[in-house]
C-alpha cells in the first residue's frame, strides 16, 4: 500500500445527531486499492462514516483528505469519490443506460462518448443487453449490478459501497461477493464497503475496521480480527467465540483473566483422555456442512463445532481445549 | 351438540347465520361484490356529472325566442357562432385564459420552494404545522378571503400602506387584483399536489445525483422536476380550472372587470338566455380538455 499518499485521510472526525454521537473522534487511513470493511451493528457509526467521506454529511469536527487533498467542506460533486447505495437509489424515469450514462452527462461528455462508456461499464457488470430496460424491469441483483456500472463509469477514484448486498438474497449475494472482489482487482480502485455481514466482510477485505459506538474498536487484516480479537465486542461481532469470565477461566484452565475461544478449536474426543472434560450435549444444530453442538461443563456453556459426527441431546461427551488457543480479552 | 357459551372454536359444527350466508354468496361471487360496491357511486356519477354535462351541451344548442322569452329546442350554432363573432366574448375569454394562465404559472412557482421545504428540508415536527397552516385558510369561506382581499387591496389597505412609501401603489380593483386574489385563493390546491408528489422522492436519488456529479440546479431539472412533474400537472389543473370557472372574487376586487363565469351568470340572470349561458359555459370545459390532451400526450399522467 502506497503509504505516501493514501486514499482517504480521517483526523478526528466527529460527528453528532441532536444528542447521538454517530462518530466519535475518529482516525482513520484508507491506503489506495484496498478493500477495506466497515463492519459493525446498526447505529455504530460505520455509514456515517461512509456518507462523511461522500459529503452527504459534514463533520462537527476534524478533516477528511482524499488523496491528500482536504475536501472537508466539500460538496459531493466536488469529491472523487462514488457511491453505491444500499437501495440502488437508481433513477427510475431513466433507462439502464441513461441511468449510467448520467454522471457522464452532467460533466457535458458528449452523446457518442458517453454512449460508449456506457455501454463498456454495463459490459463490465454484464448488462449490455439490458441497456433500453427501465431499472423496475429488472431484478434485485441486475439493479445491484446498474448501480455498480452507474459509479464506476465515472472513473472514481474510491468507491464507497453501503451493504450493497443486504436486499439480495443468499445464492445471489455470494455471487456478487465475488464479482465485487473480481471488479475490484479489475478496475484497481480503493473500495470502502460498509456491512453488518461479518462473514462478508471477512470474505472480501484486504482490511476490516469494526466498529461500535461511533468509535473503531479494531482495525486489521481478517486473519488478525479473527485469530487475536482485541475485545469482548470483536471476539463476539467476528465469527462466534466463546466467551469466559475470570471465574470460568480459573476453573476450566486455571488461569486468570476474561478469554476467548474459537468453537472449532474445541475438540470433541471418542473416548476420555488426560485432561479431557466431560460435557453434556444441550443442543445439537446441523447445518449441513458442519454441526454446531451447545454443551454444558459443570454449569458453564460451551460453543462447538465439529464437521461429523452423530450427536443427540443428553447425551455425554468428552472434550479437550488447549490453553494455547484461548485469546486474552 | 350444545354451546355452552357462544361459538366453540374449532367444533367443526357452525350453525350458519343469515348475515354469515350472505358472506359466504358474496365471497364466491367476486363480480357481484364489485357491482354492490360500485353502484352507489356510479349512479351518482352518471346521473350528476354526465348527465349534468350532457344537459349543458345540449342545452347549447337551444335559442331562445326573442319575443316570449321561452326556450325553443333545436340544434341551432347561433350561439357558438356569436361566441365567436362577438367582440365582447372573445374579449373575455382570452382574458379569462390570460387570468388562469397568470395565476397557475405564479402559484406553481411559489408552490414548488414551499413543497420542497416542506418534503425535504423541514423537520417532522415543523412539517406537521406547515400542513395545518397550509389547509387552514380552506376552512374559512371563499367569500370571506375575497373580501379580506378586498381590503387589503383597497387604496387605505395594507398594499397601499406597504408601496406607497417606494414610490408605487396598490394594484387596487382591477385584473391584477383579481389575479392576485385568485393566486391566493388556489394556492394550498397548488402546494398539496405538489408536496406529496416531492414526498415520494427518495432522498437518495437527490444525493445519488450529487454523487455523480450534478450540481444542485442539475438535480432539480434533471432528477426532482420530471419525477414531480405529475403533481404539478395536477396543481396546475385546479388553480387553471378554478380560475376559469370563477366569477365571485372578479366581482369583489376586479372592478368593472369580466371573466367568463360573469357572462354566464348575466346570460342566466339578466339576459334570460340560457343556452348562451350553456355555450360559454362550454368554453372553460373545452379549454380544461385540451389542456389534459396536451398534458397526457407529454406522459407526465403516466406515473401517477
Amino acid at each position: 500500500m502506497a503509504k505516501a499518499s493514501p486514499a482517504i485521510t480521517l483526523r478526528g472526525v466527529t460527528k453528532s445527531f441532536g444528542k447521538t454521537v454517530a462518530v466519535n473522534h475518529l482516525d482513520l487511513e484508507i491506503g489506495s486499492g484496498e478493500f477495506f470493511s466497515m463492519l459493525g451493528p446498526s447505529g455504530s457509526g460505520k455509514t456515517t462514516v461512509l456518507r462523511l467521506i461522500a459529503g452527504f454529511e459534514l463533520p462537527d469536527a476534524g478533516t477528511i483528505e482524499l488523496a491528500g487533498t482536504d475536501v472537508t467542506n466539500l460538496a459531493p460533486f466536488d469529491r472523487d469519490v462514488n457511491t453505491v447505495f444500499q437501495d440502488y437509489a437508481l433513477f427510475g424515469h431513466m433507462s439502464v443506460l441513461e441511468n449510467v450514462e448520467y454522471g457522464l452527462r452532467v460533466r457535458k461528455v458528449n452523446k457518442a462518448e458517453r454512449t460508449k462508456r456506457a455501454m463498456h461499464a454495463l459490459e463490465t457488470v454484464r448488462l449490455a443487453d439490458f441497456a433500453d430496460r427501465k431499472p423496475s424491469q429488472l431484478s434485485g441483483g441486475q439493479r445491484q449490478r446498474v448501480a455498480l456500472a452507474r459509479s464506476i463509469v465515472v472513473e472514481p477514484k474510491v468507491l464507497l459501497l453501503d451493504e450493497p448486498l443486504g436486499a439480495l438474497d443468499m445464492k445471489l449475494r455470494e455471487q456478487m461477493q465475488i464479482e465485487l472482489k473480481q471488479l475490484q482487482r479489475q478496475l484497481g480502485i480503493t473500495f470502502i464497503f460498509v456491512t453488518h455481514d461479518q462473514e462478508e466482510a471477512l470474505t472480501l477485505s484486504d482490511r476490516i475496521a469494526v466498529f461500535n459506538n461511533g468509535t473503531i474498536e479494531q482495525l486489521g487484516t481478517p486473519e488478525e480480527l479473527y485469530e487475536k480479537p482485541k475485545s469482548e465486542f470483536v471476539a463476539g461481532f467476528v465469527g462466534t467465540s466463546n466467551i469466559f469470565t475470570p471465574e470460568q477461566s480459573k476453573k476450566l484452565f486455571g488461569k486468570s483473566g476474561k478469554f476467548a475461544l474459537r468453537p472449532e478449536k474445541v475438540d470433541v474426543l471418542a473416548k476420555a483422555k488426560s485432561g479431557s472434560l466431560s460435557a453434556k450435549v444441550e443442543e445439537v444444530i446441523y447445518l449441513g456442512s458442519y454441526i454446531r453442538l451447545l454443551l454444558d461443563v459443570d454449569g458453564i456453556s460451551i460453543k462447538v463445532t465439529v464437521s461429523e459426527g452423530v450427536f443427540h441431546r443428553d447425551q455425554t461427551v468428552q472434550i479437550n481445549m488447549s490453553a494455547a488457543d484461548l485469546v486474552a480479552l | 351438540m350444545k354451546l355452552n357459551s357462544g361459538a366453540k372454536v374449532g367444533s367443526g359444527e357452525i350453525q350458519p347465520t343469515f348475515a354469515h350466508r350472505i358472506s359466504t354468496v358474496l365471497y364466491s361471487k367476486p363480480k357481484l361484490r364489485l357491482r354492490l360496491l360500485l353502484a352507489a357511486p356510479v349512479t351518482w356519477l352518471g346521473l350528476v356529472y354526465i348527465a349534468a354535462l350532457l344537459a349543458l351541451l345540449i342545452t347549447a344548442f337551444y335559442t331562445v325566442d326573442s319575443f316570449t322569452g321561452d326556450l325553443k329546442p333545436g340544434f341551432a350554432l347561433d350561439n357558438f357562432i356569436s361566441l365567436f363573432t362577438d367582440s365582447l366574448y372573445r374579449a373575455v375569454t382570452f382574458r379569462t385564459i390570460g387570468i388562469a394562465f397568470g395565476v397557475t404559472v405564479v402559484d406553481v412557482l411559489l408552490a414548488l420552494p414551499i413543497a420542497f421545504f416542506m418534503a425535504k428540508i423541514a423537520s417532522p415536527k415543523l412539517r406537521g404545522v406547515l400542513v395545518i397552516s397550509i389547509l387552514m385558510p380552506l376552512w374559512a369561506s371563499y367569500l370571506v378571503k375575497a373580501y379580506a382581499w378586498r381590503s387589503v387591496l383597497s387604496n387605505v389597505g395594507v398594499f397601499a400602506w406597504l408601496l406607497r412609501p417606494l414610490g408605487l401603489d396598490t394594484p387596487g380593483y382591477s385584473l391584477l387584483g383579481a389575479g392576485i386574489t385568485l393566486g391566493y385563493l388556489w394556492l394550498p390546491y397548488v402546494i398539496l399536489p405538489i408536496y406529496s408528489s416531492l414526498e415520494k422522492v427518495p432522498n437518495n436519488l437527490l444525493e445519488a445525483s450529487s454523487d455523480l456529479g450534478a450540481k444542485t440546479w442539475g438535480t432539480i431539472r434533471r432528477i426532482v422536476f420530471p419525477l414531480i412533474l405529475p403533481g404539478i400537472v395536477a396543481g396546475s389543473i385546479f388553480a387553471f380550472s378554478l380560475t376559469l370557472g370563477d366569477y365571485i372574487t372578479i366581482n369583489i376586487v376586479g372592478g368593472a372587470n369580466q371573466m367568463l363565469g360573469n357572462l354566464v351568470y348575466t346570460n342566466v340572470g339578466v339576459a334570460n338566455n340560457l343556452p348562451m349561458a350553456a355555450a360559454i359555459a362550454l368554453v372553460p370545459v373545452v379549454i380544461m380538455f385540451g389542456y389534459l390532451t396536451a398534458v397526457r400526450k407529454t406522459g407526465a399522467l403516466d406515473n401517477l
